[in-house]
């Protein structure tokens, strides 16, 4: 792969790490403070639906790691399996899709 | 006097490590006791050294289980209940006993465009660079590598991919890419990029933490990184 794309990876996995970081953080808080009473899965859903702001937080939650993710897999299938190449990048692609496919679907599910 | 109990690889990739006893003496280094074994005990024993002052880089071994320069290393600060065990360097063929094959090593050097190429002439007056300029600077925390290969060794990354360029040929083009006289910056920029290249540096900071010369190849690597991310940015050529 071109020295290009080879940056443009490194820049994405850093600046999704960055979202990542805050995203896991303001998830976690917020999950602890919702439920620390107890909720039920009909509580939960009936406060989050129709809620745009969430909505539009968890979509960038899972585009950011259906990028992070697999340029991190990326690494790790070289270091580890020696696989390198198209066939490697490919898988990874597919990956994503994936990743992004079925984290939308589960956002549009809680939040639309 | 005391014995040191060395135990020394013997052979190429396929050997076995045999032991010797050495006379324990004041201020020894570990190439000492090397030297002391190939004049002594037994003559076939191979190994490398030229400056025996932490100069030349050629002296460089595996002291229990550590990258070491061995002419700056005193058995002291090494030896286990006075023992000692010498290999040769990891991350590099063995040819025999404590020899490796650094031509894959110093080959990266050149892959990273390790080479200065000016544009100046004989015509032309010196370049002025300012001992304080950020570049200088940059380019001066990186240039007194001795190309021991300690740093090499001691890279993980390294281990797991080989053709990684490494610490040492990464920090090389650094300190090129801080020079106002060179003229191959992209292409440069273009050669350390990618995944056998500055961007597979994970910042585990063995080649670092190991330098005999107290250098930060890693800081080299994260300079890299920024750099060949403005160079993408800016869409240079």
């Amino acid at each position: 792969m071109s020295a290009r794309v080879e940056t443009l990876l490194w820049i994405a996995q850093r600046a999704t790490a960055g979202v990542l970081a805050v995203c896991v953080a303001v998830h976690l808080v917020t999950m602890t403070y919702a439920i620390r009473g107890g909720l039920s899965a009909e509580e939960i859903l009936s406060r989050t639906r129709g809620s745009t702001g969430w909505l539009v937080f968890y979509a960038l939650f899972v585009v950011a790691a259906a990028v992070h993710v697999p340029i991190g897999l990326r690494a790790a299938l070289a270091e580890w399996f020696g696989w390198r190449g198209r066939s490697r990048d490919a898988a990874l692609a597919a990956f994503a899709l994936a990743l992004g496919g079925l984290g939308m679907r589960a956002v549009l599910g809680v939040f639309s | 006097m005391n014995s040191l109990h060395v135990s020394v690889w013997r052979g190429g990739a396929q050997g076995a490590f045999q032991a010797f006893e050495v006379p324990r003496r004041a201020s020894q280094t570990v190439l000492d006791v090397v030297s002391y074994i190939q004049r002594s005990l037994d003559p076939t024993l191979a190994y490398r050294f030229a400056c025996r002052v932490g100069m030349c880089g050629s002296c460089a071994m595996t002291v229990n289980g550590t990258a070491r320069w061995t002419c700056r290393t005193h058995v002291d600060k090494v030896a286990k209940e006075d023992r000692i065990e010498i290999a040769p360097l990891r991350n590099l063929p063995v040819i025999r006993d404590l020899v490796t094959d650094m031509r894959e090593f110093f080959d990266k050097w050149a892959r990273a465009k390790g080479q200065f190429r000016g544009a100046a002439t004989r015509h032309d007056g010196f370049a002025r660079i300012r001992p304080d300029s950020t570049e200088r600077r940059r380019a001066d925390a990186g240039i007194e590598c001795i190309g021991c290969a300690v740093c090499y060794a001691s890279c993980e990354v390294v281990q797991r991919i080989p053709d990684y360029l490494g610490p040492a040929a990464l920090n090389r083009a650094w300190t090129l890419v801080n020079d106002a006289r060179d003229v191959m910056r992209a292409e440069r920029l273009r050669a350390v990029a990618g995944d056998a290249g500055c961007h597979a540096c994970h910042t585990q900071m063995g080649c670092t933490e190991r330098c005999p010369v107290k250098l930060a190849p890693t800081a080299s690597i994260a300079g890299l990184k920024r750099e060949t991310a403005r160079w993408m940015m800016r869409g240079e050529r």
